[in-house]
């Protein structure tokens, strides 16, 4: 991970990842980092969205926010394809705890172990957690 | 701020846009297209038409650059590009024809 967000004209492109931890609704946290995330795509970077933990629930089908009285922005993240952020990854442990699979999700993901997602942070150059 | 369509008062923000999104009919299309000085035409509802349908699907006003995406995808390149939007939407297709269409103000936009 390094510190310099280099956005100069020219500059290397960075691998991105947004890490997501919690739970969609509760805290502000998903919202502002799906923000930050359709925001950073106008930088051209290489941008990767994480789901561990209660992050999962954020993908998970059906959301229904009347009695929170919350905005269901669930929906938006099947707007990432369009944003040309293609790279979801699920890690596996925190969907199974959850009594989860592939199918209760709303958009398209790899899934991964924990090992391998740690794999995958290592590779970034700026990991930013939500 | 409120201005008055058809006897009704319509609240909108600083900059112009609907404080809330469920006021918007073709009347206050009208309305708020008349304070950007811009008049309506087939061509601007068949933007404005597109993103209300783009809303109602993500729940979000597009990025320009992925709404000129989009449009060229669905509409054909001839309108998918920034200068055909401009022409329509002089002070940008992002803020202007959120504006009118009754979208918030697309996310990122300063």
């Amino acid at each position: 991970m390094s510190d310099d967000m280099d956005f100069e004209e020219g500059g290397a492109v960075k691998k991105f990842m947004f890490v997501n931890r919690k739970a969609p609704y509760g805290t502000v946290y998903a919202l502002e980092g799906l923000e930050v995330v359709l925001i950073s795509a106008a930088f051209d970077q290489d941008v990767s969205l994480a789901f561990v933990d209660d992050g999962v629930f954020q993908l998970v089908k059906g959301q229904k926010t009347d009695g929170v009285e919350m905005k269901n922005f669930s929906p938006t993240y099947r707007a990432l394809e369009g944003y040309d952020i293609e790279k979801l990854y699920v890690e596996r442990e925190s969907m199974e705890a959850r009594g989860l699979t592939e199918d209760d999700l709303l958009v398209d993901v790899q899934i991964m172990s924990a090992a391998e997602m740690g794999d995958m942070m290592a590779q970034q150059d700026v990991v930013i957690s939500f | 701020m409120a201005m008055d369509v058809n006897g009704v008062s319509i609240e909108t923000d600083e900059e112009g846009f609907l404080v809330n999104l469920s006021d918007w009919n073709p009347d206050v299309a009208l309305e708020l297209a008349k304070g950007e000085s811009i008049e309506l035409t087939d061509q601007h509802w068949e933007v404005i038409n597109f993103l209300r349908e783009y809303y109602d699907e993500y729940q979000i006003a597009p990025a320009v650059r992925v709404l000129t995406k989009a449009i060229g995808k669905k509409l054909g390149p001839d309108k998918g590009n920034s200068k055909y939007l401009y022409d329509l939407f002089p002070y940008g297709p992002g803020k202007q024809a959120c504006k009118i269409a009754g979208l918030p103000k697309p996310t990122g936009c300063i």
